[in-house]
């Protein structure tokens, strides 16, 4: 088990997030069809750090974006969604 | 390559069985291969051995970065099945079921198949309606499916919780009663012996680390082994689909997540079939050696950490214990977990690239073992041929694009919610 420092409740058990997709994956809204295929359709899914949508579900609720490496799940850090957050 | 038989066991008392050969060779790699399978798991092995079976090739080879079946094929839940409903995975599953009957023989090594039955439980009015639905696209297709009452599913497995205020309340369920369990390691074995004997060059401790391009095509893989040439390369090694495929430049719409999966002691007889459940992930069987095996829901976060998850597998457990009550009194012994290629739609992908040359079989989800045979087949196919069998048409990798997913659970592109 995890546990993952919500950037507004601090350390909580991972039982309380869920996984949403990676960060390289939300679809931009002016996105072109083909643009928006591969970006939902395709994922870069390495075998080490990626940058992640979590949500605090039964939580705050909130959306964070965690860094984490996929075989050790060593969390290098967690950060608040905000609009300059996203593409 | 002597062929296995009981009057060999019994020469082989007498002469303090002496004779036992290595099931296959070790060589080394040569220059030039004009097949090249990447992974040396059940699918890839069986990839092999119909290549040179039923299309005659001999110049193949087998790239295996560890040892044979040390994947995902020994770290299943052995489940043998093809109860899907929609058509082009029931035909798919149901071929590969059909091929599992006659396996033993055909590689004169003994699978273990066990067809004891599939039973899937249905907990309310909405899941006895489902399991109908699928029950009834399967006979449509001639594949056997029969619906169960309470008391049939009561008489086959006495020990689930039939009481009216079970957890989960069983109204009745459905059977493929030819579907049941295999031993894992001796399908990738008897493969591998199989296609080892048609000449096939299985390369154990070779990982490959890029591919040589001529142009966009792929002529051949960079290996700690030295590099090595290839008219077709196929990749299949479902797990870890993603960061082999981005070697070549490709992002495929595979998320790999960790299966949960583990076993108890060993006991006598107590599970008779293979218990699935509409309503729950869980997947409850009895190994031959007496082991009851449990399998859970996929973590459902991507992970490459080949470990258990005790959240997950405390998930599993309970809704296992819901069902059969009397399995609380065992003792859990191994757990494991494999590394599965969750694709978009969840059903597999089988077939060309956009890269000349360089196919790919993957994305076969928490569903590969029970798929080995046909998977071996219908890729053997598309790599002999360069053209997808009829049976891996679907499945190809343009599917999502062309907007032709098959999404069995109806969930769409959300990999962490099948």
């Amino acid at each position: 088990m995890m546990q993952i420092t919500c950037p507004h409740c601090g350390p909580r058990a991972q039982s309380e997030f869920i996984y949403e997709r990676t960060v390289d994956s939300v679809v931009p809204l002016d996105a072109a069809p083909e643009q928006a295929m591969a970006t939902l359709f395709a994922r870069t899914n390495p075998r080490g750090v990626d940058e992640e949508i979590w949500r605090h579900t039964y939580g705050c609720r909130a959306w964070l974006i965690m860094t984490r490496h996929r075989v050790t799940n060593e969390i290098s850090a967690t950060r608040a969604v905000g609009p300059e957050a996203l593409p | 390559m002597s062929r296995y038989s009981a009057l060999g066991l019994l020469r082989g008392a007498l002469n303090g069985q002496k004779h036992w050969q290595p099931a296959w060779r070790d060589p080394e790699p040569k220059s030039h291969y004009d097949i090249i399978i990447i992974g040396g798991g059940g699918h890839g092995l069986a990839t092999a051995y119909y290549l040179a079976k039923v299309h005659g090739l001999r110049n193949i080879a087998v790239l295996e970065k560890g040892w044979l079946g040390g994947g995902n094929t020994g770290r299943n839940t052995t489940i043998v099945r093809s109860n899907y409903r929609l058509e082009p995975l029931h035909n798919l599953f149901e071929f590969g079921l059909k091929l599992w009957h006659g396996l033993s023989d055909e590689l004169n090594y003994n699978v273990m198949f066990s067809p004891r039955g599939a039973m899937f439980l249905g907990h309310s009015d909405a899941d006895m309606v489902k399991l109908a639905e699928r029950g009834d696209a399967m006979r449509c297709d001639g594949i056997d499916a029969d619906l169960m009452t309470r008391d049939e599913v009561a008489k086959l497995e006495p020990l689930l919780d039939m009481s009216r205020d079970a957890r989960f309340p069983i109204q009745g369920g459905l059977i493929q009663r030819r579907g049941g369990s295999a031993r894992h390691d001796a399908v990738a074995w008897g493969y591998a012996r199989g296609a080892d004997s048609f000449g096939v060059d299985i390369i154990q401790k070779c990982e490959v680390t890029g591919f040589v391009r001529d142009g966009n095509a792929v002529v051949g893989v960079e290996t700690t082994r030295g590099r090595i040439g290839a008219g077709r390369v196929g990749i299949c090694v479902a797990g870890h689909s993603g960061h082999v495929a981005a070697m070549a430049g490709l992002k495929l719409p595979v998320e790999s997540q960790t299966l949960q999966a583990m076993v108890t002691e060993g006991v006598k007889p107590m599970i008779n079939s293979v218990i699935m459940s509409q309503s729950l992930h869980c997947y409850i069987s009895q190994s031959d050696k007496g082991g009851i095996v449990f399998g859970g829901d996929p973590d459902n976060w991507p992970s490459y950490a080949q470990r258990g998850h005790p959240m997950v597998m405390e998930g599993a457990v309970a809704q296992g214990l819901a069902l059969v009550p009397a399995l609380s009194r065992l003792r859990m012994v191994r757990t494991w977990s494999g590394v599965t290629d969750m694709s978009f739609d969840g059903a597999p992908i089988i077939g060309e690239t956009p890269v000349p040359n360089l196919y790919i079989n993957g994305g076969w989800c928490y569903g590969g073992f029970k798929a080995t045979p046909a998977s071996g087949w219908t890729y053997a196919h598309t790599l002999a041929t360069g053209k997808p069998h009829p049976l891996n048409a679907p499945f190809s990798l343009d599917r999502f694009e062309r907007g032709a997913t098959i999404d069995e659970t109806g969930s769409g592109p959300m990999p962490n919610s099948r």
